[in-house]
């Protein structure tokens, strides 16, 4: 019995350990609205944080690197705004992700305009 | 190599720590220098050298070099430190700790002044480097960092015990500082003087006696107002004039420093040596 009940934890953890950052996100932090969604300004000034600070792991050109995931993915695309805030502000410290809790709010919505605005090939744009 | 922005941990501070860690594989190198003319002695350059690495996200390790010059003197290399924090709690919350670990070896005749702890004080300072440096120092020093960041407001104190590993007593000490960056928002170009780039803020810390007479006895406290800048290739400078607010303390310190920071040091490394 004892087995059984530590190989169901060892499964669950294990299955925690394949999902994505975006799927750890604890619920209910995805309702945050973007003041700055598909503002143009934002988005440069985005891309420009993006470049300092987030190129180094994730590439350039947001293709990945490493172990770093590609933030040029449908994933991305697509999760809410708000969970991309929360994963900013908390990172992933057991994985490599740091925090950017350091940068205002608005640099990080700033982030977040740019990263909305990589649309992988094929996609409808966002709303 | 990519840079990134500098000042991870400190912000625009040199005394107080936040929690922010430095990133993993980033190595960021720094110097920060202190001159001061305490009481009747000589005018003095105290200068840290520091390599600072990310080894994960919640633990990050640094190395120093300590020198000084004291005019008409001598320069001389004082030792060297090696410390590591550890941050305490994955998530973000309201206050954020982080735990301290530091073993010292120095001489007497340091003066880098990265603490204040006990009744350390200008007659510290004014000790010849002759005598000075025959003091061996080797002490461990621990601190608690709490640290949070609000409206685009950086609050932090540490609390910091340190104790000579072969004698002397505990000593005791604090640092807390606020700071706010010029401006919240970036500015879409690529700048040198964007308001983003600039951060000031305020520091005071001071030393609290030993766990025999602990308390504010006879025991030097600074206020040190301080701007950091960060240029739009990462390279970061900040300076900070320090008031002395006691009689034991120096009446006044000037701190400044420079810093470069390696973004992804450690993969780059791992590949050189993998070919």
């Amino acid at each position: 019995m004892k087995l059984l009940f530590l190989s169901c934890i060892f499964v669950i953890m294990a299955w925690g350990q394949l999902d994505s950052l975006v799927q750890q996100v604890p619920p209910g932090t995805s309702a945050r609205r973007n003041p700055l969604e598909g503002n143009e300004r934002a988005r440069r000034a985005g891309a420009k944080l993006y470049a300092r600070e987030c190129s180094a792991c994730h590439g350039m050109k947001a293709e990945g690197l490493g172990k770093a995931p590609p933030l040029r993915s449908v994933e991305v695309y697509e999760a809410p705004a708000g969970t991309l805030f929360w994963i900013l502000e908390n990172g992933s410290l057991d994985h490599g992700m740091p925090s950017f809790a350091h940068l205002p709010e608005v640099q990080r919505w700033q982030i977040i305009t740019f990263l909305h605005s990589l649309n992988p090939t094929g996609l409808q744009p966002r709303p | 190599m990519l840079v990134s922005s500098c000042w991870g941990a400190e912000g625009p501070f040199f005394i107080t720590y936040t929690h922010q860690m430095e990133e993993p594989g980033n190595l960021e190198l720094a110097i920060k220098n202190v001159t001061g003319k305490p009481g009747d002695g000589n005018r003095f350059l105290g200068s840290t050298s520091e390599f600072e690495y990310g080894l994960k996200g919640w633990w990050t390790t640094e190395f120093y070099l300590d020198g000084q010059a004291t005019f008409g003197e001598s320069t001389i290399f004082t030792g060297y430190r090696w410390e590591n924090r550890f941050r305490v709690l994955t998530r973000e919350h309201w206050i954020n700790p982080v735990l301290y670990v530091e073993f010292e070896n120095i001489n007497g005749a340091d003066k880098g002044l990265l603490e204040v702890v006990g009744h350390d004080g200008k007659d510290d300072l004014t000790q010849p480097n002759a005598d000075a440096r025959m003091e061996k120092k080797r002490e461990i020093e621990a601190k608690l960092i709490l640290s949070s960041h609000f409206k685009g407001w950086t609050i932090a104190e540490n609390f910091i015990a340190e104790k000579n590993v072969r004698h002397a007593p505990y000593e005791f000490g604090y640092a807390a500082g606020v700071s706010r960056p010029l401006a919240l928002a970036a500015r879409p170009d690529r700048c040198n003087f964007c308001p983003e780039n600039f951060q000031l803020g305020a520091e005071i810390y001071g030393g609290l006696g030993t766990h025999q007479d602990f308390g504010l006895g006879e025991t030097s406290h600074y206020l040190a107002p301080t701007i950091a800048w960060t240029l739009a290739n990462g390279t970061a400078f900040k300076i900070s004039p320090g008031f002395g607010l006691t009689g034991t303390s120096a009446g006044f310190l000037l701190r400044f420093g420079v810093s470069y920071e390696i973004a992804q040091f450690g993969r780059a490394a791992h590949s050189m040596f993998r070919r």
